[in-house]
């Protein structure tokens, strides 16, 4: 009885918590996530899944960076797509008139995506390659030496899917 | 029969109300408003900082400022 007490209180406490997703792991649905927003083609892309909230100073700061990426690779088969867990609406719209971006930003209003790809850290972005699986994980933004290494691993990314489509 | 309804009175509440959730990263939207700022006040700060001084004799130990994002 006191075991099965204690394991009530132990899922009472954590609820259902999905497991973080990992490299080498598909990316779910976008389509099916509810996102509110245009979601732009990521077919055959190579994408960057970016969680961020209006709240968080991390973000915030990767924003700049995170724009210069898209700038950089978007005509070479690169996405960006930004998605927002903010609670409210108005909160991401503020910050998006603060702090303009030119990528394509979603708003995952229910937070069901973020859920289900289980982050552990704000902000977090997932690379995926041209399949939509996952290859690279980031969690937190460390100025500089995130957005070097993104920048390498979406060059890396691009030029493997230059290579498949070459006959 | 009375301890086993003391049992139940105890352990069913225990089972079924748990208070306590884990806050999602993504869940954190309030946590990190300004208003959760433990240094969101200065003169609250050195009034409570007066008393802890007074009760023991010791100051200081405020050093973790921010807002509960536990952002990176």
């Amino acid at each position: 009885m006191g075991a099965v007490a204690a394991a009530a209180l132990v899922v009472g406490a954590n609820g259902a918590y999905a497991g973080p997703l990992k490299v080498g792991d598909p990316f779910p649905s976008l389509q099916k996530a509810g996102l509110k927003g245009v979601l732009p083609d990521t077919a055959g892309k190579v994408v960057l899944v970016d969680f961020w909230a209006s709240w968080c100073g991390p973000c915030k700061r990767s924003f700049p960076a995170m724009d210069a990426l898209y700038r950089q690779f978007k005509d070479r088969g690169f996405v960006l797509l930004a998605i927002s867990v903010d609670e409210k609406e108005k909160d991401m719209e503020q910050f998006l008139k603060d702090h303009p971006v030119s990528f394509p930003i979603l708003h995952d209003a229910r937070q069901k995506l973020a859920e289900s790809a289980g982050i552990e850290a704000m902000p977090t972005s997932f690379l995926l390659d041209g399949k939509g699986k996952i290859v690279a994980v980031h969690k937190g933004f460390n100025e500089d030496e995130t957005a070097e290494l993104l920048k390498k691993e979406i060059e890396a990314q691009l030029g493997t899917v230059r290579k498949e489509k070459t006959p | 029969m009375k301890r086993c309804f003391v049992l139940i009175l105890v352990v069913l509440p225990l089972v079924f109300l748990p208070a306590c959730t884990a806050v999602k990263p993504w869940q954190r939207g309030n946590l990190a408003e300004y208003g959760m700022r433990p240094d969101r006040d200065p003169l609250d700060i050195s009034l409570r900082e007066h008393i802890f001084f007074t009760r023991e004799a010791a100051a200081g130990g405020r050093g973790v400022g921010g807002g509960g994002c536990g952002c990176n």
